[in-house]
């Protein structure tokens, strides 16, 4: 058996935070987009795909330099993210919750086929490879370290820009009384269509890190899509907060339960204590309702 | 200090002509007109259910008017869109204050001035609301939920008075509020009169509210009934009978 103190329990350990960092973001714009619309996107994890596609295509087929492909790509889910708002989101905006879910489980389901149809099935990865960086005798994964500072470093951008800016305070706002924003000057439609910019603009962000990570390929939603929803609930659907914290607890029970086990075994801990949570808070660790 | 409320043109600042609105499939008002001069302080009065609030509501354009005209300086606000009105400098303080329960007071504060003309005024603005209410700055970044009745209705005053606007709509400020508090509150309405802002109150607490404003109109289900100095209603035996109990 092991010792409690092992190295490689450490560097498991650290990796869980790394992988914490990256689940965090990939939770924030979801989490952003409830919180402030009462709407959940489905089809999140489909919207950072087309991200990983775009990105794909700029860089390794038409040659644009890896960050100004990664740049065209957040701004390309952005838009992404308002058109959804737009077109498929504002006509429901005020019809029964699971109409919301159905609309924007078609949007996910449209865009898988859409995928499979435009990019077909096979796995594609940008080709960029980076050295693992050995401090002693633990070694990180460039990517990760990388998606670890990124991604801590997107969610202060945001936490300031909702916390000092106008539009911000707008933001956080309209989700406690959207009835008298007008009274406030604030047309609440231009709110929502910025903050699903804002929720798709950090989807971008989330493909930029997975790139570098992971083959592309029109399912790969399914595979990250369910464990950021699963963290949203666990934090509390809507609290930013709890689910920055829940994505380092998820990340731990995966990277540590990996190491104890297997790597499958990680996830399995990580949705034992998901469902042992729902028993005992079903709306969540921090959520309020 | 103070920032003396800015002038607009002579005529009538603001003026309802035949105002009909409603909701779907009821109509709350009737041929409404009144008006409000710059400078003036008028109360609409009436019984619970008599439409002041949505008159209000009509004049920040959260409703839509069916018939008649609401003109701001001379300006139809036909055209304009609720969220415009601010700028034109209306701003509502709503029925039952509607604070953004889970921002500090300050951040409600900020939310008043949204507008980006009023942004740059903001700490100057910041500091007169502060002065009128010193209550607030002591509570500047606690919670807005957790004030007392009176200090969120100090801070959804001070909210609106943050856009630094010509006409301030007050929806029943005294609505919900223990005997003394409501005494303060028209205290500080009278005081927001004298600062030179013009105010278009609306209210059931009769009483009260004739004692501070200029004129009033009496609403009841959906039509003016009455108008005149408030001292000349006060006075009316109709008033007496039906709404102070004498
Ligand atoms: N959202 C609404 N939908 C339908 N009817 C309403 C609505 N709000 C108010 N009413 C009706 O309009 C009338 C006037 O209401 P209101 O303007 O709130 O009166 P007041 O503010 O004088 O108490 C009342 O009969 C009320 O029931
Ligand atoms: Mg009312």
């Amino acid at each position: 058996m092991m010792q409690i103190f092992d190295v490689f329990l450490l560097e498991a350990v650290l990796n869980g935070l790394l992988l914490g960092g990256l689940l965090a973001l990939l939770s924030l714009g979801l989490n952003l987009v409830f919180g402030v619309i009462d709407v959940v996107w489905i089809c999140y994890a489909e919207l950072i795909m087309v991200g990983m596609y775009a990105i794909y295509y700029l860089y390794a087929v038409f040659g644009w330099p890896l960050l100004l492909a990664m740049a065209a790509g957040v701004l390309l889910v952005a838009a992404a993210g308002a058109a959804l708002h737009q077109f498929v989101i504002r006509p429901v905006l005020a019809a029964e919750p699971i109409n919301q879910l159905l609309v924007t489980g078609g949007v996910l389901f449209f865009l898988q086929a859409a995928a499979t149809l435009a990019f077909g099935i096979e796995f594609k990865n940008i080709g960029v490879s980076f050295p693992p960086i050995v401090v002693g005798d633990i070694s990180f994964s460039m990517p990760r370290l990388i998606s670890f500072g990124v991604a801590l470093a997107g969610m202060l951008a945001l936490y300031l820009f909702l916390k000092r800016s106008y539009l911000g305070t707008a933001i956080r706002a309209i989700s406690q009384d959207r009835g008298i924003m007008p009274l406030m000057g604030v047309n609440p439609h231009r709110i929502f269509i910025i903050t699903s910019a804002l929720g798709g603009g950090l989807a971008g962000l989330a493909a930029c890190l997975l790139v570098l990570q992971y083959d592309i390929h029109p399912a790969i939603g399914l595979s990250f899509g369910p464990i950021t929803f699963l963290i949203c609930v666990l934090g509390g659907l809507g609290n930013m907060a709890g689910g920055f914290v829940a994505a380092f607890i998820f990340a731990q029970f995966i990277s540590v339960g990996g190491f104890f086990l297997a790597v499958e075994w990680g996830y399995v801990i990580a949705f034992v204590f998901f469902i042992a949570v729902m028993f005992w808070r079903p709306q969540g660790i921090w959520g309020s309702k | 200090m103070s920032i003396p409320a800015p002038k607009s043109s002579g005529g009538a600042m603001l003026r309802l002509e035949g105002v009909s609105a409603g909701y779907a499939g009821f109509q709350a008002l009737f041929n409404v007109s009144l008006e409000v001069r710059p400078g003036e302080s008028v109360a609409v009065i009436g019984p619970n259910g008599a439409g002041k609030t949505t008159l209000l509501r009509t004049v920040s354009k959260l409703i839509e008017l069916s018939a008649g005209e609401i003109l701001m300086e001379g300006r139809s606000l036909h055209a304009v869109p609720a969220h415009e009105v601010i700028a034109l400098g209306i701003a509502q303080v709503p029925e039952g204050r509607r604070l953004f329960a889970r921002l500090s007071v300050e951040e409600n504060l900020k939310m008043g001035a949204f507008l980006p003309a009023a942004r740059p005024r903001y700490t100057e603005r910041l500091k007169f609301v502060y002065s009128l209410f010193p209550r607030l700055q002591e509570r500047s970044s606690q919670i807005a939920g957790t004030l007392s009745g009176g200090e969120q209705q100090m801070c959804a005053i001070g909210r609106a008075l943050m856009s630094g606007p010509k006409l301030l709509l007050l929806d029943e400020p005294s609505a919900g509020l223990a005997p003394v508090v409501v005494q303060s509150i028209f205290a500080l309405v009278k005081r927001i009169c004298a600062e030179g802002y013009t105010v278009l109150i609306v209210e059931q607490n009769i009483r009260q509210v004739l004692k501070v404003v200029d004129r009033a109109y009496l609403l009841e289900t959906g039509r003016i009934k009455m108008d005149g100095p408030s001292a000349e209603l006060l006075a009316s035996d109709e008033i007496r009978k039906a709404y102070l109990g004498i």
